[in-house]
């Protein structure tokens, strides 16, 4: 057998060919764009992910070049490895869009709908995978399960009712450190991660599970309620970290860090992992080195109200004082005086969790 | 020239007739019409004493809900900030602390709220975009001020009043239509 074996595999009409034992999903990939499937839980950083979801389903019409027939029920993309002269049909078929759609909606079901609460909201995979699937609204009727709430100390938020069980953030623990002293526990309705995830709080590399979280279930506590994340600027920045790369994106407003996050690629997967010291206590700009601005997929909330490519650090010129003869403009009141938003005695990004309304009574209004 | 429509009409340059070199009898006719105006059904109406009906879907001066328990329904999602095309809207939001739960209807609430009525262009997106019914346009216009810094509207000026403590000033508040 020769050392790179090329399968030649067929997905939505695109063939390409890749080496034996690479799965659809990442063939997919290789392709890009829509023909990619969804995945949930498949992060391709970690190993043994993916399988758990069922959002990457697809169907295999023509299993191979020596045996064609069709492979009986679809297949999760993210596990099933292609062979020679498969065929796929991803969103060219009725069927997989048909039943992607019950995915979402039984990974809905469970998932209390407060994105208006959450800080995910914007880049919450669920959120888009439902707006996709025309599955926004819910048509269950019963109670959903709840938990009781587990404090996972001053960084890391815990929302298990928002949890769809990936296993992602189980992971990450398990992989990023030598003991595993994270997992899933109890079965069905009942499962959930909480109970050991405080064993490995104190882990360098803990904050990650922030990031690899597809939904609100682990949200970063220092940056709780701030803002929202359309309202900031995504920003490129890097430091020198004795534990980690520190290539980050900081998520900025005017000044002020709100944010700290691993960059992420096209498939909203983690570049590099980031350290605790870089994510949870760098909050100032001065610790950081600014790279530019993050170009934002378009088609993403965070862009709205920018010009394409451009969230980020461009400043609009000021072209009054050039057409009339260097005069500035007369101000006839500055919003800054009247306002009580984003008042300067009250620096949001420097408060450790989320805001209370002793902070906004403390000052004078 | 050839007309481009049979609409044209030439101009008539006919020298005036007496009568018309008179002018009185025009004047007269003219002033005629004018008299008879008296007689008709006026359409001004003496605006602060009178008021015309609003159209129900008229768009007025912002309020912020409460819901039946006279909390603040606002969750600061952002949404209506995001969907304001003339971004007249900024909020800072903050957690409930534990004996607050009368005050805000979920655990994320607008600490600070606040409208730029000089900027807003009374469209209704932001009532479209509120996922939680909490902001609405009611029937009432921003009352005029003498300076411009009273045209930002922060939370005391949008919230309704408390339906349990005052419910003929929520009523009021809500409007007829609404």
């Amino acid at each position: 057998m020769s050392e790179q074996q090329l399968f030649k595999v067929t997905i939505d009409n695109i063939t390409i060919e890749v080496p034996a034992g690479t799965t659809i999903l990442n063939a997919a990939r290789q392709i890009g764009g829509e023909v990619a499937p969804p995945a949930m839980c498949y992060y391709s950083k970690l190993a043994g992910s993916g399988g758990k979801c069922r959002t990457c389903l697809v169907e295999v019409s023509k299993g191979s070049e020596k045996d064609p027939r069709p492979m009986p029920k679809l297949v999760a993309s993210c596990r099933t490895t292609v062979m020679d002269g498969m065929e796929v049909k991803n969103i060219t078929s009725e069927k997989v869009v048909d039943a992607r759609a019950g995915v979402v909606e039984f990974l809905l079901l469970n998932h209390p709908l407060d994105c208006p609460i959450c800080d995910q909201a914007g880049e919450c995979h669920l959120q888009d995978l439902s707006y996709e699937h025309g599955k926004e609204g819910t048509r269950y009727e019963f109670q959903r399960r709840t938990f009781k709430k587990h404090d996972i100390g001053p960084y890391i938020q815990l929302h298990m009712t928002r949890c769809i069980l990936c296993y992602r953030c189980v992971f990450t623990a398990d992989q990023l450190t030598s003991k595993r002293e994270h997992g899933v526990l109890d079965r069905g309705d009942h499962a959930e991660i909480a109970t050991f995830i405080e064993k490995s709080l104190d882990n360098e590399f803990i904050g990650n599970v922030i990031d690899v979280c597809p939904v609100g279930a682990l949200t970063d506590k220092t940056f709780r309620f701030k803002n929202r994340v359309w309202f900031l600027k995504p920003v490129e920045a890097h430091r020198d970290c004795p534990t980690c790369s520190g290539k980050v994106t900081l998520w900025n407003r005017g000044d002020e860090v709100y944010r700290v996050t691993a960059r992420k690629d096209q498939w909203g997967e983690v570049e590099e992992w980031i350290c605790n010291t870089c994510r949870f206590e760098k909050k100032q700009t001065s610790d950081w080195v600014i790279e530019g601005p993050r170009l934002v997929d378009r088609h993403s909330v965070i862009s709205q109200g920018h010009y394409a490519g451009s969230v980020g650090m461009h400043k609009p010129a000021e072209t009054f004082a050039a057409v009339n003869d260097g005069r500035s403009p007369k101000l006839m009141m500055d919003i800054h005086d009247v306002s009580k938003v984003n008042r300067n005695e009250i620096t949001l990004s420097l408060i450790n969790g989320p805001a209370h309304s002793t902070n906004f009574n403390s000052t004078k209004d | 020239m050839q007309a481009l429509t049979n609409r044209a009409q030439a101009v008539n340059r006919k020298p005036m007739t007496i009568m018309e070199k008179l002018y009185l009898p025009s004047i007269a006719k003219g002033m005629g019409i004018t008299f008879s105006h008296i007689f008709k059904k006026q359409p001004t109406i003496q605006y602060p004493e009178e008021k015309r009906p609003f159209s129900p879907v008229f768009r007025g001066l912002h309020v912020l809900n409460r819901d039946e328990e006279g909390r603040e329904r606002c969750t600061a999602c952002g949404l209506c900030a995001v969907a304001c095309p003339a971004e007249a809207i900024t909020m800072e939001a903050a957690e409930r602390l534990p004996g607050e739960e009368n005050l805000y209807r979920e655990e994320k609430y607008a600490a600070r709220y606040e409208i730029n009525m000089l900027r807003c262009i009374f469209c209704g997106l932001c009532e479209e975009a509120c996922p939680k019914d909490a902001i609405y346009l009611s029937e009432t216009f921003a009352p005029a001020n003498f300076a411009r810094k009273g045209f930002i509207y922060g939370k005391d000026d949008l919230l309704i009043p408390d339906p349990t403590k005052d419910p003929a000033g929520f009523a009021a508040a809500k409007g007829e239509g609404q």
